[in-house]
């Protein structure tokens, strides 16, 4: 099949630069065909954010969202930030000490997979052609440049053979093609090796999202109220945050942020996650409520200075498969669809201008320069390295001073060269990690709450999670670093099971919720995340 | 021959359905919905007999609001033909969908009406029922095998007792149940084409009929939580523990 434009992934990203190109098209009187790929089973299915949405790139958008009724429920009422010292204390800073880029007035809570849905009939109303439930498996590479992309096969059994219900994957080519698949894609990871678009810049880096929807007690309930954490129950060489935010309908989203450049290999960041949920300032809220949804997602925070070049022959990579997220806002999701916009621009004027495609879309960088997306980002873009470097407290102080006495731009910039694969400290030289056993109330065991992601994957399929060499986990991951996967997978698809004393390394791969966070912190750097038939994977309902 | 195959729009068999809060119901909003699993059947089968050159046309009917399209779209990238929204916002009690369907029925002029034995929402197993009724037609329920010969219908139906085999004259309505067949995966390609299928939309005034509310829901309730057990080690230990329950 033959369009214009074909997209991967229906994130904002991807659905804004849908929206944006059909938008073009009708101002130029001009026909565009557009196709946008959806590896989960509705637009919204993969979809896991906080969130705390920023109106800004909707503005411009869709200005009339609040008349064609976007979900943008609970406006921000107030915010408040703590710094966690401890299990059992925790200190309010003052409004005064808080970097400018915390502050959320004219902001909304919003469920991201809600918010999506939306922008998803909108797409379609334009009429884009959106095709959930299909898996895009590998970029078109034709004399160097990108034709489209080939969609997974349906109905191949375990070992690679097909089996009832067969269908090879259709190839889906475009004039251009444009990569949305959110934080570590694994077309777009191909095509930065491939097309070298990440070696003049920094090392990315992520963490890991762990987030919990939850029904609270009306007496606890305060609608627009977000909180932000920084400290227990992560530290200076484990870092992260934490955050917790009042919806609607008495509706809380709870969740912790872990830095992927945690040291420990023995820390778990959902045990972190559940054992975080007891804090007194937490606990108040939830306490007499009960949890409704469960699920985690890797997020790309590496910003500005490990920003790769966007654009390849054929196409481009936008939203967090590229890294646009602002990491001192901790938001990605205006950022993500202006990048799109952004680049739908650039491909819409070549198209209209005749143009052929399979070029790199040349005008994007000159106008991505001049955006108010390149300034947000250059202003944070000392934030995570700054944290990194300096730990939370002075780390912190910087930033307050570069956000609030600087408006972001200090005359200097600090980096972080360290890859996240790479942080690991030997098992031998690090503390083991006790967590508390769940209760069952608050805190809860990792498969109740894998259950809750409503995860499903057809069971008769290969296994998606490709170990280059299947023998390092046992003979390598093992003894160095206790082999971390059977604990930063928040899914427990990695299992170490031990048989007659001899350990076997156990991949429960349907369990998988997509999240990528084995691809990048694996320090092996030995397992490779690719898309399992489409359609399988978490069902969130609004996450 | 021309087969009406109606299917319904149902939460998803893989969501996790939370009752509200206030008890009015379960929470739809935001939550993943397809074709209920049973209509799926009803569908595969229209289109295996299809293939088997017996029927001509499969025409796929679906009652409810906007979203409803989405589920037509289905049934048309499965190989209906052509398909009639039946376009109606809010709750519709079963009697209605059953009238509706009838006229739709009537209108087309179809000889065989399937559909799914039950939906997984209400679970109500009453629409096939009264719509054989309305039409004063035979009916087969509960099908796990149809064979279409001529004028006749011959169906099994899987009963306690064994296997049971109706012959029915046509027009009917047969209801399918679970081991039927196996409904394909959709490919790509099909779903592209059923985008360009056509799609009639109608109101039940068009089908003149009368919404007739007779059911009121009071109230809606999750079901009781499983108290949590306990291990013996020895089957003393369970009479033991039986017994302090009063049990034996």
């Amino acid at each position: 099949m033959q369009y214009d434009v074909v997209i991967v992934g229906g994130g904002p990203a991807g659905l804004s630069a849908a929206i944006r190109l059909k938008q073009l098209a009708a101002q130029a009187g001009k026909d565009l065909s557009v196709c946008l790929v959806e590896k989960g089973s509705e637009v919204g299915a993969h979809i896991l954010s906080g969130a705390v949405f920023e109106p800004r790139a909707l503005n411009e958008l869709i200005p009339d969202w609040k008349e064609k009724g976007a979900p943008l429920k609970t406006p921000v009422a107030r915010d408040d930030v703590y710094f966690f010292l401890n299990s059992r204390r925790a200190l309010r800073m003052p409004g005064v000490l808080v970097p400018k880029t915390m502050h959320n007035g004219g902001n909304y809570i919003i469920s991201l997979g809600h918010l999506c849905r939306w922008l998803g009939s909108q797409a379609e109303a334009l009429g884009v052609e959106i095709y959930p439930g299909f898996a895009a498996q590998e970029a078109i590479i034709e004399d160097g440049i990108v034709r489209g992309v080939v969609m997974g096969d349906k109905g191949v059994d375990r070992n690679g053979k097909p089996r009832d219900g067969y269908t090879p994957g259709l190839e889906l080519r475009g004039k251009y093609t444009l990569l949305a698949e959110g934080s570590r894609g694994h077309i777009g990871k191909r095509l930065m090796e491939h097309y070298r678009l990440a070696e003049d810049v920094d090392p990315q880096h992520y963490a890991i999202g762990l987030k919990e929807l939850w029904e609270i007690p009306a007496a606890n309930f305060h609608p627009g109220l977000v909180m932000h954490g920084a400290g227990w129950p992560l530290d200076n060489a484990n870092p992260g945050g934490s955050f917790l935010y009042h919806l609607e309908d008495h509706k809380v989203a709870v969740g912790l942020i872990v830095d992927l450049s945690y040291r420990n290999p023995y820390l778990s960041p959902f045990d972190e996650f559940q054992r975080f949920k007891h804090h007194p300032v937490i606990a108040q809220y939830l306490k007499g409520g009960r949890r409704l949804a469960y699920g985690a997602r890797a997020i790309t925070k590496g910003g500005l200075n490990s920003l790769p070049q966007m654009t390849f022959p054929g196409g481009m990579l936008i939203g967090c498969a590229a890294g646009t997220l602002n990491f001192a806002k901790i938001k990605g999701s205006h950022t993500a669809m202006k990048s799109g916009m952004l680049a739908a621009e650039a491909v819409a004027s070549s198209l209209f201008a005749g143009g052929a495609g399979g070029d790199e879309p040349g005008s994007y960088l000159a106008a991505f320069r001049l955006s108010w997306l390149y300034d947000e980002l250059y202003r944070s873009r000392n934030f995570g390295a700054a944290l990194h470097r300096f730990g939370v407290l002075i780390g912190g102080a910087i930033n307050f001073i570069e956000q609030n006495w600087f408006g972001g731009k200090f005359p200097w910039t600090f980096h972080d060269l360290q890859p996240d694969h790479l942080t690991l400290k030997p098992a031998a030289e690090m503390p083991k990690l006790e967590y508390p056993k769940p209760d069952g109330t608050l805190s809860f065991d990792k498969m109740s709450s894998v259950f809750l992601s409503s995860t499903h994957h057809e069971e008769d399929q290969p296994v998606h999670l490709k170990l280059a060499d299947p023998a390092i986990p046992m003979a390598r991951n093992l003894p160095l670093y206790d082999e971390p996967a059977q604990r930063y997978c928040p899914a427990g698809v990695y299992e170490v099971v031990r048989e007659g004393g001899i350990p076997r390394f156990q991949i429960n791969a349907q369990n998988c919720v997509h999240c990528k966070t084995c691809d990048i912190k694996d320090p092996a750097q030995n397992i490779t995340w690719v898309a399992p038939e489409g359609g399988g994977g978490p069902h969130y309902a609004n996450m | 021959m021309k087969i009406l195959v109606s299917v319904k729009r149902v939460v998803d068999f893989n969501v996790r359905i939370q009752v509200k809060p206030d008890g009015s119901g379960v929470v739809t909003e935001g939550v993943k919905h397809s074709m209920n699993p049973f209509d799926e059947i009803a569908m595969e089968e229209a289109v295996r007999l299809k293939e088997k050159g017996t029927v001509t046309e499969i025409v796929a009917v679906t009652l409810g609001d906007a979203k409803c399209e989405e589920t037509l779209r289905t049934a048309l990238a499965f190989g209906a033909d052509r398909a009639i929204h039946i376009r109606e916002e809010g709750e519709v009690q079963a009697l209605t969908v059953a009238r509706a369907l009838a006229a739709v029925f009537k209108k087309e002029n179809a000889q065989l009406f399937l559909l799914g034995k039950q939906a997984i929402d209400d679970d109500a197993n009453q629409t096939g029922q009264m719509v054989a009724a309305l039409l004063d037609r035979p009916q087969a329920t509960f099908a796990s095998k149809v064979e279409l010969d001529g004028s006749r219908a011959r169906v099994t139906r899987e009963v306690d007792a064994g296997l049971e085999t109706f012959e029915v004259d046509l027009p009917a309505v047969i209801t399918t149940d679970l081991r039927l067949n196996e409904p394909r995966y959709l490919k790509l390609p099909d779903i592209m084409k059923a985008k360009k299928k056509p799609l009639e939309s109608v109101t039940l005034a068009d089908l003149g009929v009368q919404p007739a509310p007779l059911i009121r829901t009071v109230k809606t309730s999750p079901p009781p939580v499983r108290s949590k057990g306990m291990m013996v080690k020895t089957v003393d230990e369970l009479v033991v523990a039986l017994k302090e329950k009063g049990l034996v």
